[in-house]
């Protein structure tokens, strides 16, 4: 039997230590001395620069909570609980500007600090201080795994809803007046893009019962030829749902685009600029527009 | 399956149903134009509203009965095509060249008003 304090009775009973024995060794003497192995932490962080985006008593809040994750991980070896956690303090510090090799470098001087104490602790038991560290090695470094992959999963989820709101932003589905939408396209237009604002603006046909489709390509620059299929298929798609689409403002780069891929002109509505577009649109809706005075 | 054909004075309306077979579309082909003859219809509306696919058999079949009816001197409206079927079909290259669109039944049968008013 081992005693506690690491030193053996008896060499032969050595082998007797099961890993999770071990372990359970650990980490109640990672317990034991929470507070003090966490203020050394907290130390070394602020030494080597990291977290500055945050103030000493958050730092100090954050490293309590992850000490106490930490030692539970080593403890329950739940690591999808560890990621949960992970991905929830990523989104809590992200939007502070914490960056992926902070997390990381945290988790690791965690991973040494808990270590240093563990040699000073059995540090007069080579050979116990060796299975010891057998058992935790593994461990830690599974953590700092997780930690880092739970933090760099959710800076991709952040970046995927930033991408996905700025796409919706910038193809606006607007109606001008009663059967008549203009979808004013600006920037540069990707496959994801183009099928994105084809599916938006069938959408909007739908709702608005829009019988005329003013796309505008003026600030578009160029096109290339998957995207300028993409914009033939639109007006056949809006064509299904009873909806004649006018295209205004192709650049001379475009109109050659188009014409190189042998896009049949008599199936596409164009007009030279958005106004004479939402004109000619005006008069397949049968409106009039009559000049009353002159602007005041 | 029996496809539900209304008439509403000379007009006929053809409800599909979500799931046609190959066989319901052939039998719906014959079975429209005999109607067409039957009433002297001048126009037929199909309302595929209920339908959620448009493969290639069902949109060649949509295009052919257009052009039997047209042969009896009847125009026909395809109405109730979903933004999603819409954009399916035109990846797929089915565009109902030639057959006249509308977004539902109420537009269909404005269209065909408007078309009427002016041909008479």
């Amino acid at each position: 039997m081992a005693k506690r304090d690491g030193t053996s009775l008896s060499p032969e009973l050595k082998q007797a230590e099961e890993p999770s024995e071990l372990l359970r060794e650990l980490v109640a003497h990672l317990r034991q001395n929470r507070t003090q192995l966490r203020e050394e932490w907290v130390v070394r962080i602020t030494e080597t620069r990291l977290l500055t985006a945050m103030t000493k008593e958050e730092i100090f809040a954050e490293a309590t909570s992850v000490y106490d994750s930490y030692v539970e991980a080593l403890e329950t070896e739940a690591f999808e609980a560890l990621q949960a956690y992970a991905r929830n303090l990523s989104e809590r510090i992200i939007p502070r500007g914490v960056e992926t090799h902070e997390v990381v470098g945290i988790v690791l001087l965690l991973r040494d600090v808990l270590a240093r104490s563990l040699f000073a602790k059995y540090q007069n038991d080579f050979k116990k201080l060796n299975r010891i560290l057998d058992a935790y090695e593994p461990a830690a470094n599974r953590i700092a795994n997780t930690v880092a992959v739970g933090f760099v999963q959710e800076r991709e989820r952040v970046i995927r809803q930033q991408q996905e709101a700025i796409r919706e932003l910038s193809t606006p589905v607007l109606q001008v007046r009663e059967r008549l939408l203009i979808l004013p396209i600006i920037g540069v237009i990707d496959p994801q893009r183009a099928r994105q604002l084809t599916e938006q603006l069938l959408r909007g046909i739908r709702t608005n019962r829009a019988k005329v489709v003013v796309i505008d390509i003026t600030g578009v620059a160029a096109m290339d030829l998957t995207v300028a299929n993409n914009l033939v298929q639109t007006v056949e798609a809006s064509r299904l749902l009873g909806a004649t689409v006018i295209v205004t403002g192709l650049s001379p780069e475009i109109a050659q685009t188009l014409v190189t891929i042998g896009v049949d002109l008599g199936k596409m509505n164009t007009v030279g600029d958005l106004q004479g577009g939402i004109e000619q649109a005006e008069r397949l809706l049968g409106y009039k527009v009559e000049k009353l005075a002159e602007p005041r | 399956m029996e496809v539900p054909i209304l008439k509403q004075g000379a007009v006929l309306i053809a409800t599909f149903q979500a799931a046609l077979s190959d066989a319901d579309l052939n039998h719906l082909r014959m079975g429209l134009v005999q109607q067409v003859v039957k009433f002297r219809s001048r126009a037929v509306i199909v309302d595929v509203t209920a339908m959620d696919v448009m493969d290639s058999f069902a949109s060649r079949t949509l295009r052919e009965i257009a052009h039997m009816i047209r042969l009896r001197g009847a125009e026909t409206v395809i109405v109730g095509i979903q933004p999603e079927v819409a954009f399916a079909m035109v990846q797929l290259g089915l565009t109902l060249e030639g057959v006249a669109t509308a977004l539902d039944l109420e537009e269909g049968l404005a269209y065909l008003n408007e078309k009427f008013k002016t041909a008479n």
